[in-house]
């Protein structure tokens, strides 16, 4: 009996390959989306984590000299020997390469390349003339400086990791530059101002701003797959209704013959279960596919905004398969538990006629409304008096699903609304038939409505962003050359050389240290028009510039600003002794760290020991200042020229736009997918309604015309719930996400053309998916809509 | 005494950076004088040397306790340059119910470990043993988890093992330097995270130095310091072989301090437990027929577990028998 159970059950779908089509596609399309953002999301922290173990960044508290200082080894041992268990770290660049010398000894557990339970590697390590780790590229751009190259592509890019000592000999530096201090202290530890006053602990978590930034960004794009996933259960749910809908009369027919309702309820489990087991797969597969296609973009983004390193290539984890498995089954049985419920339920020998499920309207309008409304002034009321990330995605989560359950009532205020401006009886048929057909087309319009304002938000945000920074780098890199010295004679060779060829030489000189609590570097700039001109305050007092350069004032950043919560006059320290007040703020976008700007001479008084090795060049001839460069024996890499920034900077934003641009057009797709496969549901069972229309006198190609106007001005009337949606997400992004996670906000710009394109995307997608049921309505045989008259159902 | 360790580093190939050969470093003879205090001190030309204190304590509330203090030192290479030295500490305490241990690493010139001679100090971060002399000590380590504080005073002179303190080690002629001080009275505080107790008791202080490691067939040892009630100490050890008889090796240190050759003192296990996913033997049958000694040497704490960069078993026993006592076993190679 199982068996005939079972043939019978699977019959439908050879009857309705369409159906099983739509099924297994919008669940395959779904676990796709989600398992592809997932699959780039753990890769990139997969590289996130072998960085972390490469250099214990934010994982462990760090001890730094006040003052920016190198911190001589006798502080180390006294430290130690006082009972703090710190690990010197001996940090620079040589040849554009960051190294970083451990202290394997005494590193905590994990880190750095050797460990030391691994015989001779740390004998190899600490011994001889050592080891640099790196990866091929870093390795290469070192050059001909180091002992014995261990190729290791764990390492972050452009950085090698050797013994401290090793580090010391190439930097030529003394002492250490940051200390890392181990998680666990012994007891009886004296405080650290009682065993080295000039020195100050920061905190495990203070270091990682970097994974703050990385984090909203991958929340993003989590929440970017989570909205790909409910379009497509928004599909499966639909297909998995109407399926069970149809085969009411067989199960009818199959109790009545005495097939027990828990084993018929059990196979039909199975049947989803079977179903959902595929498709996932498919998903997964096609994740796969998408995520090796957007992760090199994604790497890159990351790279470029956040200086987040990420490998380029995919694995394929064990992990994902389960979880994308996993999730296909949840939605199967999300979206078929209520069918199947029902089902149980059903008196055996109820009307096994179609109930028209996806008809059924009125029940639930009410809720729908409430949940809407409370959801809206949820989300109003977060974006309003919420801080922080968390608030901010709440808020995002609420707009977007309250608004969703909003789309139906405004759909149908719009139908009621074109009902009551119709003119003429085939006018009103319209208006009343196509508010008719709403509640069937309501879940695939959400879908409709969700990734239109997703594709609205998350451009608008991104655009923004980009003219942002396009203008700010118009700014900030006013320059037309950047040089870079190797040392200090070099540097003053340099500027010897430069000064009578070249407009201006602007030194670019900073230290780093802690400016009201939070990590900063200090510059001193020389008094210029470079800056007078090109740079634009976020809010200053009058005469900021000449403040600055009199050694009367301090421009800091936005983020430094907001951060430690400045104001305009506040003072500030800004080396020992010295407090200056802000002058002005400037913007600052793309860094993770405050910023305070001095003027040149207080700078080198406040701070002698720092000198300028790289610098701005002013000149109309870039070009041949570049050449003379070159023949000065200044090597390629040494030499930048503004355009080249300007170039990458922008070839970044193209790749997130690629991301983006990708993840919107897949939304986009699934939502069309989503009205198609309604519209092809509703074809079938609006037959009875649409015969009397025919028979009156409307041609079956009149009618055609007619479905896809409709299917049009739906789309047309959730487009224009989507774009203020849109507009809103937007805003929320730009205005309470960044300011939480990267502690600048970003002004919000519009633009009407996109919205205008994508809307035509929208009505496109509408049209293409209603071209199919439209033709063939147009073609339904005369003899089909007879039948409806002559059938008794 | 910590030649047991050797094994280990040996088949790790690792921390000490042990070769199979000593090529390069100065080799123990026989009849070579002590010099004392220099002799205290560090031998950077040897490559491998350790100052090694078990302590048998009994608390305030009457608990028995153990505790050890090690420093290591091992040449990465010959030619005895400072930056070519890693010193390694371990410490411990075990008492009935518990064993903690706590280690720490350094590069040598710079000053975080080291040892001198006069005044005598080893030291590696805020761990210490220092005194005026190697007589008068005050010993002192610490972690997240215990502390300890103990003063060591001397009772008698320093005991020479093998030939004037020339031990040999193997059939085939491996040896090191080892002299002992097995005579000190301890008293001081250890802190537990349950709080801070005061104990008396005794302690052993171990110097031993060489460049050779064991022979490739050795697989492990066993090491007794063991004192008994009476007053009179044995120090003895087992170096297993992996086919053929062990090398066993002891010094009597009663009215006169007397060396025992290979085969003289015997130890069998009786009982084994499982100790960090091996087996271990945690009572032995001790012998030295010579003596009339025959005796039970149990584990105070079976979990004495050393889980350090390379682990091994080390803690206080009891010995009931012929003789009564305690004192302090350690075990090697036990895979």
């Amino acid at each position: 009996m199982i068996a005939q159970g079972l043939r019978a059950l699977l019959g439908h779908w050879l009857r309705n390959p369409l159906q099983l089509f739509t099924l297994v596609a919008g669940l395959a399309l779904a676990t796709a989306l989600w398992s592809g953002v997932q699959a780039v999301n753990a890769e990139a922290r997969a590289s996130y984590d072998a960085a972390a173990a490469t250099l214990g960044e934010g994982r462990f508290a760090q001890i730094l000299d006040s003052e920016g200082a190198e911190i001589p080894l006798a502080d180390v041992v006294a430290l130690r020997r006082a009972g703090w268990l710190v690990s010197p770290v001996v940090e620079g660049r040589l040849n554009f390469v960051r190294i970083v010398g451990l202290d394997p000894l005494t590193a905590p557990g994990g880190l750095g390349p050797v460990d030391l339970g691994s015989g001779p590697e740390v004998g190899t390590f600490l011994g001889g003339a050592g080891q640099v780790f790196g990866t091929a590229e870093a390795l290469e751009a070192l050059g001909d400086v180091a002992p014995e190259k261990v190729l290791s592509p764990d390492v972050a890019p452009m950085t090698v990791v050797t013994d401290i000592s090793v580090a010391s000999r190439l930097l030529g530096q003394d002492g250490a530059s940051r200390l890392i201090v181990a998680p666990a202290q012994p007891i009886g530890q004296p405080p650290l101002a009682e065993v080295a006053p000039g020195l100050s602990l920061r905190p495990a978590q203070q270091g990682a701003d970097v994974g703050r930034l990385t984090d909203s960004f991958h929340l993003n794009l989590t929440a970017f797959g989570f909205l790909s996933f409910a379009v497509g259960l928004f599909i499966v749910h639909g297909a998995i209704g109407l399926a069970f809908e149809q085969r009411r009369p067989m199960v009818r027919t199959l109790r009545s013959l005495g097939m027990p309702l828990d084993r018929l309820i059990a196979l039909m489990a199975a049947e989803l279960l079977g179903l959902a087991l595929v498709a996932g797969a498919l998903g997964v597969a096609l994740g796969y596919l998408i995520a090796a296609a957007l992760l090199p973009d994604v790497a890159a983004t990351l790279s470029g905004l956040y200086g987040a390193q990420v490998s380029g290539a995919l694995e394929l984890r064990p992990i994902w398969w389960l979880a994308g498995l996993g999730i296909a089954m949840l939605g199967t049985a999300a979206a078929g538990g209520g069918a199947l419920w029902r089902m149980a339920r059903m008196p055996l020998l109820a009307s096994a006629r179609p109930r028209a499920w996806a008809m059924d309207a009125g029940r639930g309008r009410g809720l729908r409304s409430a949940v809407a409304v409370i959801l809206l002034a949820l989300a109003g009321a977060l974006a309003w008096l919420g801080s922080g990330l968390i608030a901010a995605f709440a808020a995002l989560g609420s707009l977007l699903i309250g608004a969703a359950f909003a789309l139906p009532l405004v759909l149908e205020l719009g139908t009621r609304i074109g009902a009551t401006l119709a003119r003429g009886p085939r006018a009103d048929w319209f208006w009343a038939d196509t508010r008719q057909q709403l509640p069937g087309l309501s879940l695939a319009l959400m879908a409709l409505l969700l990734a239109m304002a997703a594709n609205v938000g998350v451009s608008t945000m991104v655009s923004s962003f980009r003219l942002t920074f396009t203008g700010f780098l118009d700014q900030r890199l006013a320059s037309e050359l950047y040089v870079t010295a190797e040392d200090a004679d070099e540097a003053a060779r340099l500027v010897a050389f430069l000064a009578p060829q070249v407009d201006a030489v602007l030194p670019i000189v900073s230290v780093d240290r802690a400016v009201a609590g939070f990590p900063a570097e200090i510059y001193g700039t020389r008094d210029d028009r470079t800056y007078r001109q090109n740079w634009v305050f976020l809010e200053a007092a009058p005469g900021a510039w000449d403040a600055v350069f009199a050694g009367q004032g301090a421009v800091v950043n936005e983020q430094l600003f907001r951060r430690a919560g400045l104001m305009l006059g506040q003072e500030i320290a800004v080396a020992p002794g010295t407090a200056l007040p802000v002058v002005g703020v400037v913007g600052d976008y793309g860094n993770p760290i405050g910023q305070v700007i001095l003027g040149e001479a207080q700078f080198s008084e406040l701070y002698p020991d720092a000198r300028a090795l790289r610098f701005g060049l002013r000149t109309a001839e870039a070009e041949t200042v570049a050449d003379w460069l070159r023949a000065f024996g200044l090597p390629e890499a040494q030499i930048i020229d503004q355009a080249a920034i300007k170039a990458f900077s922008l070839q970044v934003f193209e790749r997130t736009f690629t991301v983006t641009g990708a993840l919107n057009v897949l939304t986009l797709s699934v939502a069309g997918f989503a009205i198609l496969m309604s519209l092809l549901t509703l074809a079938a069972l609006r037959l009875p309604q649409l015969a009397p229309v025919w028979a009156l006198g409307l041609t079956r190609r009149r009618l055609g015309m007619l479905e896809l106007v409709r299917a049009v001005l739906l789309a047309v009337l959730t487009a224009a719930v989507a774009i203020p949606l849109g507009l809103a997400l937007a805003w929320i992004l730009l205005t309470q996400v960044n300011v939480a996670a990267f502690g600048w906000r970003l002004p919000m710009y519009l633009f009407p053309v996109d919205y205008l394109r994508l809307l035509a995307f929208a009505v496109l997608a509408g049209a293409v998916a209603a071209l199919w049921p439209a033709r063939r309505l147009a073609r339904t045989p005369p003899a089909d809509l007879l039948k409806v008259f002559s059938n008794e159902r | 005494m910590v030649f047991g360790l050797m094994p280990c580093l040996a088949s790790a190939q690792g921390f000490a950076g042990l070769g199979t050969d000593a090529e390069g470093f100065t080799t123990p003879v026989p009849e070579r004088a002590f010099a004392f205090p220099q002799d205290h001190g560090a031998h950077p030309g040897y490559r491998i040397e350790w100052w090694y204190v078990t302590a048998s304590l009994t608390a305030e509330d009457g608990r028995e306790m153990g505790a050890q203090w090690t420093l290591f030192r091992t040449a990465l290479a010959p030619g005895g340059a400072d930056e070519a030295q890693v010193w390694m500490g371990h410490a411990a305490v075990t008492t009935p119910d518990a064993h903690f241990v706590a280690e720490r690493f350094s590069r040598g010139g710079f000053g975080a470990a080291g040892v001198t001679a006069d005044p005598f100090e080893a030291w590696i971060d805020e761990w210490q043993m220092a005194g005026p002399s190697l007589d008068d000590l005050r010993l002192r380590a610490s972690s997240p988890d215990f502390a300890y504080d103990l003063g060591l005073s001397a009772e008698a002179p320093l005991v020479r093992h093998g030939e004037d303190g020339y031990s040999v080690k193997s059939s085939e002629g491996q040896a090191s330097y080892y002299y002992s001080q097995p005579f000190y009275a301890v008293e001081g505080t250890i802190t537990l995270p349950d709080g801070a107790v005061a104990v008396t008791g005794e302690a052993w202080l171990d110097r031993e130095w060489s460049s050779q490691p064991l022979s490739e067939s050795q697989t492990g040892w066993d090491w007794f310091s063991l004192s008994f009630d009476a007053g009179q100490k044995l120090m003895g050890f087992r170096l297993r072989e992996t086919g053929g008889a062990d090398f066993t090796s002891a010094t009597w240190i009663g009215e006169t301090v007397e060396a025992l050759p290979d085969g003289a003192f015997q130890a069998d296990p009786l009982a084994r437990a499982e100790v960090a996913g091996r087996e271990v033997p945690v009572r032995w049958r001790v012998r030295l027929p010579d003596k009339g000694v025959d005796v039970t040497v149990e584990a105070l704490n079976p979990e004495a577990w050393m889980a350090t960069s390379f682990p091994y078993w080390e803690g206080p026993v009891t010995v009931t028998g012929s003789h009564q006592g305690r004192g302090y076993l350690e075990m090697t190679g036990y895979e």
